[in-house]
C-alpha cells in the first residue's frame, strides 16, 4: 500500500486511515520527501504570512474547550470602530498584506453591519482579507464579499455529531447543520478561499480527519472555482476550557500535514501560533504553505496591551521579522503579498 | 515567422534576444531568483501582479529585476475571469509596469487552467487598450487563430498543467497551432526538463515559459543554465530539420537504386 503510494507520488483519501496510523512510521522519512516535493512543485519554497486581528471576544456560545465560552466570567471586549483602525494600523506597521479578522458569535454587538465596516477598514489598507466568524446566511456572506472579503475560515471542530452536542453546549454553535452547510453558503456567495478544519484532540483523529477530507472532496467539486485550505489546530488548553480528550502528539501532527499533502497536493495547509517555534520550523517543509506570525488573541492585542483575555495561548512568540528571518534561513522565501485589491 | 535568413525572435516587432522566457514565482529566495533569471539568459521575465505592490514604488520583488536588461512581463495570475484581469492590466501600465502583459485567467486553483471564453474576451478589450497581449491558453488550434485575429501578440499553449513539470504532452495540438500561426508559439507551463524544453523546440515552437522547473530546482541558478542550453540546442536542431522517424531500417534506395548509372 505505502509502495504504492510512493510509486505513485500522492495517495487518495481512502488511504487517509493507514497514512494516520503507526503503520506508516516505518516510511515516514521517505514520505516526507514526497510530500515535500509536492509542496515544493506546488506552491515553490514559499510561505504566506498572515496575521489574525481579534475584533471582538463577546460570544453566546458555550464551547467546552474555548476561552471565549460564555460559561467564562472574562471581561468582554468588543473593538470600536477606531480601535479597529488602529488595530489595523498596527498590523499593517509590521509589514502585513494578508490579514484575517476573527470574533466570536454575538450577533447583537457583532452583526453584519459591524463586520461589513470592519471588512471595509481592514480592506483599505490590506490586499487580502480573510474573516473567521460565526456562521452567516449566504447573503451574508455575500455583503462580507462585496466590502472585500476573500476568504473565510470556519472549522467543523469536529464531524461527531454526538460529541460536537456534548461539547457545544449552548448558543447557535449547537447547530451542526449551520455550521456543516456555511462553507457553502459562502462559496456560493462567492468568497475566493475557503478553510476548513478540525479541532485536533477534541474527537477521535481518523474519523474526524477522513470526514474533514470528503467534505473538501465534495466542495471542491461543486464549487470548483473556490481555493481551500486546511488547518491543523490542536486543542490547547484555554482559562476554564476543557483538556484535549487525546492528546494529539507532535509525530501524529506531522503524520497529518503529510497525509493532507499527499492526498491534496493543491490545498493551502496552514500552521498557526498555537505550535511552538522549532514545531513550526521543522513542520514547514512537510506541506505548510501559510503560517500566521506574531499574533495576538485578543482584541486589541496589537495596538494596546493586556486589555482582554485571549481565546488561547499563543506557543510560537517570535515578531514578524523574527518569523520572515527564520523562513529565509530555512531557505524558504517570506511572502507578505500574494493577492490583490483588484482581484475579486 | 521569420524574417528570411535570420533566426531571431521578433514578439509585436520587438527583436528577442532569447526564447527562454522565465517566470519569477516560487523561488527559495529573491537573490536566488535573480541569479537564475542571469543565468537562464532570458530577456523577457514574467511577474505576477498579484505579487506586486503596485502601491508601493520599492517593492522588493521589482528591485530585484534590472529592466534595463529585460523585458517585464507583467501577468495577471489569481485573475478568474476578463474583468479582473482587465482591471489589473491597467491598474499595472498606470504604475509604471509598462504595456506588456502575460494573460492569464484560471477561474479554477486546482490546475490553473485557463478559461478559453474569458480569455479572449480579455484580450480583445486589452489589444484594443494598446497592450500587448501574450495570452496563456489550452492548446487549441481554433482558440489559437481567435486570439491571433483580436490581436495578441503571441498565443502561448500550455504544455501540460502549469506547476506539473509533466513536460509538453500537447504535442500534436500545438503542432497544428503551429502550422495555422502568423504570431510566435511560445510553450508555457509544464515544461519539467530541459529535454522537454528542447523537444518542444525541436518540434518547431518559437519559445517555450519556464517558471516551476527552474526555481523549485535543489540548485536553481544551474537549472537555469540547463534550461538555456537545451533551447539553444532544441532551436538549433529544429533548423537543421531532424530526419523522419521510422520504425525499420532501411536501404538508402531500394526501389529506385536500379535507376542509378
Amino acid at each position: 500500500m505505502i509502495e504504492t503510494i510512493l510509486a505513485n507520488g500522492g495517495a487518495e483519501p481512502s488511504d487517509l486511515p493507514l497514512l494516520l496510523s503507526p503503520a506508516v512510521d516505518p516510511w515516514l522519512e521517505a514520505l516526507a520527501r514526497l510530500a515535500e516535493r509536492r509542496t515544493a512543485a506546488r506552491f515553490g519554497r514559499t510561505v504566506q504570512l498572515y496575521a489574525p486581528v481579534y475584533l471582538s471576544n463577546a460570544c453566546l456560545n458555550r464551547c467546552l474547550y474555548c476561552g471565549f465560552s460564555a460559561r467564562n466570567d472574562t471581561p468582554r471586549v468588543t473593538l470600536t470602530g477606531e480601535q479597529v483602525e488602529r488595530e489595523l494600523e498596527a498590523v499593517r506597521g509590521a509589514g502585513f498584506q494578508h490579514v484575517l479578522l476573527v470574533t466570536g458569535e454575538a450577533p447583537d454587538e457583532v452583526g453584519l453591519d459591524y463586520l461589513e465596516a470592519a471588512v471595509r477598514a481592514a480592506k483599505r489598507r490590506f490586499p487580502s482579507v480573510s474573516i473567521e466568524i460565526y456562521p452567516l446566511p449566504e447573503e451574508g456572506y455575500r455583503r462580507l464579499v462585496q466590502a472585500g472579503a476573500e476568504g473565510l475560515v470556519l472549522y467543523q471542530e469536529t464531524y461527531d455529531r454526538e460529541l460536537y452536542a456534548k461539547v457545544h453546549r449552548g448558543g447557535p454553535k449547537a447547530d451542526y447543520e449551520g455550521r456543516l452547510q456555511a462553507p457553502e453558503r459562502a462559496c456560493r456567495a462567492g468568497m475566493r478561499k475557503v478553510g476548513l478544519g478540525v479541532l485536533l484532540g477534541l474527537g477521535d483523529l481518523e474519523a474526524d480527519v477522513v470526514a474533514l477530507a470528503l467534505h473538501l472532496v465534495r466542495l471542491r467539486k461543486l464549487y470548483w472555482r473556490t481555493f481551500f485550505t486546511l488547518s491543523v489546530p490542536r486543542l490547547r488548553q484555554a482559562r476554564g476550557g476543557m483538556r484535549p480528550r487525546v492528546a494529539v502528539t507532535d509525530r501524529q501532527l506531522a503524520r497529518l500535514i503529510i497525509a493532507f499533502r499527499l492526498v491534496f497536493d493543491d490545498v493551502g495547509l496552514v500552521v498557526s501560533t498555537r505550535e511552538p517555534a522549532a514545531l513550526r520550523d521543522h513542520l514547514l517543509p512537510l506541506g505548510v504553505t501559510q503560517m500566521s506570525a506574531g499574533s495576538r488573541t485578543e482584541p486589541g492585542g496589537y495596538s494596546q496591551d493586556g486589555q482582554a483575555e485571549c481565546q488561547f495561548a499563543v506557543e510560537d512568540g517570535r515578531s514578524p521579522a523574527d518569523v520572515a528571518a527564520r523562513l529565509a534561513t530555512l531557505g524558504y522565501e517570506p511572502v507578505w503579498k500574494d493577492w490583490d485589491r483588484n482581484l475579486g | 515567422m521569420q524574417t528570411p535568413g535570420s533566426d531571431t525572435l521578433v514578439i509585436a516587432g520587438r527583436e528577442i534576444r532569447s526564447r527562454l522566457l522565465v517566470g519569477t514565482g516560487k523561488f527559495p529566495s529573491l537573490a536566488t531568483m535573480r541569479a537564475a533569471i542571469d543565468a537562464s539568459g532570458a530577456e523577457i521575465v514574467t511577474v505576477a501582479l498579484r505579487r506586486v505592490d503596485l502601491d508601493a514604488p520599492a517593492d522588493d520583488l521589482l528591485l530585484h529585476l534590472d529592466r534595463s536588461r529585460i523585458l517585464l512581463l507583467p501577468n495577471t495570475s489569481g485573475a478568474r475571469d476578463a474583468d479582473e484581469a482587465v482591471r489589473l492590466a491597467r491598474l499595472a501600465r498606470a504604475a509604471g509596469l509598462g504595456n506588456w502583459l502575460k494573460l492569464e485567467v484560471t477561474p479554477e486553483p486546482r490546475y490553473l487552467l485557463p478559461d478559453p471564453i474569458e480569455t479572449l474576451r480579455a484580450a480583445e478589450i486589452l489589444v484594443k487598450d494598446g497592450f500587448i497581449v501574450l495570452p496563456y491558453m489550452n492548446a487549441d488550434p481554433i482558440l489559437a487563430k481567435r486570439l491571433e485575429e483580436v490581436g495578441c501578440a503571441t498565443v502561448m499553449p500550455l504544455g501540460s498543467p502549469i506547476g506539473s513539470n509533466k513536460g509538453f504532452r500537447t504535442r500534436d495540438a500545438v503542432r497544428i497551432i503551429q502550422e495555422n500561426a502568423h504570431v510566435p508559439v511560445v510553450v508555457d507551463a509544464g515544461l519539467g526538463l530541459p529535454s522537454h524544453a528542447a523537444d518542444a523546440l525541436e518540434s518547431g515552437a518559437d519559445a517555450v515559459l519556464v517558471n516551476t522547473a527552474i526555481a523549485v530546482a535543489r540548485d536553481p541558478v544551474a537549472m537555469a543554465r540547463a534550461f538555456a542550453l537545451a533551447v539553444e540546442a532544441g532551436r538549433a536542431a529544429y533548423l537543421a530539420g531532424p530526419g523522419a522517424k521510422r520504425d525499420t531500417a532501411e536501404a538508402s534506395s531500394p526501389l529506385t537504386g536500379f535507376l542509378e548509372p
